[in-house]
């Protein structure tokens, strides 16, 4: 018997996290309706041909909304599945920090959408070959995909931990997400407008996940956006700490 | 190996362990009773490591588990109350996960899962998703997690709970064999495993220690321990009582049966005496007294006590006093039944 270093913890948790998706039916239920609701809004809502523009700015135009649904509802059983099954006191009397566990389980979540995301492949093949597409923002548009969704996912993380409850879990990271969005999205900018100060809107919206995730989709790699995603992801890890660490028999 | 001091839990009003300290070494399997919500439970999940005390200190192999709790938790095998696994795995996915998670690889990784699965029979559904096993299977898939990497310490809350009777005997007696070269804790309700399988028992009531000591210690707190059952013939048991009431070592009697045929009675040695002396004076006097009187003994038997006794005794201990007295005119009805030795 080894003493295992951190990352192969996390690796191992990670591992067993991401073929329990796979596991399950649930896991290419998942991919199908979120590859099918993509295609739909990409070229039907979104106007792909219509545009006469070779970019995806019609698909990921949509992420933040179609991940707002998605991505709690994979996020959801994180914690509230092993509270539910009792396995938490498996897990937590391994030779494991609760940090390793809840790093492992992020991450194996995490990698899921990652795959979610490449299967959406053709969309690229189809622009690459209609017209000349520039590549690098649509590479910027996937890299703010990934983080818009890591982003979400350890709001899910969060709420997953509060509840044995998945489906109280859900709806939770479902408010969580849409307040981000909410913010920022224009109409309600607009409404705040009128009775604040530009200042003001400014600030709130910069609370908002759109307003971060517009510069990937235009191409631009910002620093303050990526430290925007990072500092919210791990923000919503650390409260996940907290939250276990304080309620583990619950 | 296991040292437990003063541990306090309290949640929110409720003070779910008050004040429990022991101590478990290697060789020793210590059995832990008490009544449903006595505090068994959280005892064991602080000394796995799954939720902290309140106040106290608990360490496993000399390794505090509060200020650094990895290195005990690597010597711990845990089998927790409800035995919880990942349904959706297969039971040989399950234990390689496990195994993995303490850092058994490769060849190490194989050999203990084999290990495993043999230890608690798992061969014939080892391909199976653990979703699918009834409740025994998968009652010892996660037996054979806690054992996977052949810890020095094992706690084990309930491990026979949900077991068919036979599955049960193998278990107690799978625990008493480990027992041998492992320090053990094991959690129950029910009380013959303890004599089955425990060299030590602690009985916990209300988050309290209310009692301690091996099997046999306990059972001679029994009021009934050391007394003689007998069954005599053709005498009224009425007279007997009286004659019996003249010898020092008899505290007091009591009729089981009586009718024209026979008498059946029991005999209380006077306490404070060793027990094992007190039931030999009242043995022998007893004897020696029908002897003299010409009594026809049709039955004999010194009773060693009853567990359920004393555990019940000792913990509902509001009532223990109506218990102790009311307690002795049920059951065993039938002494012949259970006759040990036999003169004419």
């Amino acid at each position: 018997m080894k003493e295992l270093n951190n990352w192969s913890v996390i690796r191992i948790i990670t591992g067993r996290e991401l073929s329990a998706y796979f596991d399950s039916p649930v896991a290419y239920v998942f991919l199908v309706i979120f590859l099918l609701l993509a295609g739909v809004f990409t070229f039907t809502l979104g106007g792909f041909f219509e545009r006469g523009e070779a970019s995806l700015g019609s698909f990921f135009g949509f992420i933040p909304w179609l991940f707002l649904f998605l991505v709690p509802a994979i996020g959801m059983r994180l914690w509230s599945e092993e509270r539910r099954l009792g396995t938490i006191e498996l897990l937590l009397t391994m030779p494991v920090t609760i940090s390793q566990a809840i790093l492992g389980k992020y991450l194996a979540s995490w990698l899921f959408i990652a795959i979610a995301l490449a299967l959406t492949f053709p969309v690229i093949l189809t622009v690459n070959w209609l017209g000349n597409p520039d590549n690098g923002v649509i590479a910027a548009g996937y890299v703010g995909s990934l983080l818009l969704g890591g982003a979400y996912l350890a709001l899910a993380c969060m709420t997953s931990a509060i509840t044995r409850n998945q489906v109280i879990s859900f709806i939770l990271a479902l408010i969580l997400c849409m307040a981000l969005i909410l913010v920022g999205f224009e109409p309600i900018t607009n409404m705040m407008g009128r009775w604040a100060s530009p200042a003001v809107v400014e600030v709130v919206a910069g609370f908002s996940v759109l307003t971060h995730f517009d510069g990937f989709q235009k191409g631009v790699l910002d620093s303050r956006d990526l430290v925007y995603f990072l500092s919210l992801i791990g923000f919503a890890l650390f409260t996940t700490g907290v939250i276990v660490r304080n309620r583990r028999a619950g | 190996m296991i040292k437990v001091e003063h541990l306090f839990k309290s949640f929110g009003q409720k003070q779910a362990v008050n004040d429990v300290s022991f101590e478990v070494e290697k060789g020793e399997v210590l059995g832990f009773i008490g009544p449903n919500g006595s505090g068994k439970s959280t005892t064991m999940r602080i000394l796995t490591g799954f939720i902290p005390p309140s106040s106290g200190r608990v360490s496993i192999c000399g390794h505090d588990m509060l200020e650094d709790p990895i290195p005990g938790k690597r010597r711990i095998g845990y089998l927790p109350e409800s035995a919880p696994s990942y349904g959706e795995m297969t039971v040989l996915s399950f234990l390689k996960f496990i195994a993995a998670l303490r850092g058994l690889a490769g060849e190490d990784q194989r050999r203990a899962v084999r290990r495993a699965v043999e230890l608690c029979s798992l061969e014939s559904v080892i391909g199976q998703s653990i979703d699918t096993l009834s409740k025994g299977f998968r009652h010892r898939t996660c037996f054979a997690q806690a054992l996977i990497h052949d810890p020095d310490v094992l706690v084990l809350d309930e491990p026979t709970d949900g077991l068919d009777p036979n599955q049960k005997h193998e278990m107690r007696t799978l625990i008493r064999r480990m027992g041998e070269t492992k320090a053990i804790i094991f959690s129950t309700h029910i009380l013959e495993e303890v004599d089955e399988a425990c060299s030590r028992t602690i009985i916990i009531d209300r988050g309290r220690i209310v009692a301690t000591g091996t099997p046999e210690e306990l059972r001679a707190r029994s009021e009934r321990a050391g007394a003689v059952a007998l069954v005599l013939g053709g005498v009224s048991a009425s007279d007997v009582v009286s004659r019996l009431a003249g010898l020092p070592s008899v505290l007091k009697t009591e009729i089981l049966q009586d009718d024209s045929a026979r008498a059946a009675l029991r005999v209380f040695p006077q306490k404070g005496a060793l027990p094992g002396a007190a039931q030999g004076a009242l043995a022998g006097a007893i004897v020696e007294l029908a002897v003299r009187e010409n009594w026809k003994i049709e039955s004999f038997r010194t009773e060693e006590g009853r567990l359920d006794e004393v555990f019940r005794a000792i913990t509902m201990s509001d009532t223990a006093q109506a218990m102790a007295v009311g307690g002795a005119t049920e059951a065993e009805s039938a002494p012949a039944a259970q006759v040990v030795e036999e003169r004419q």
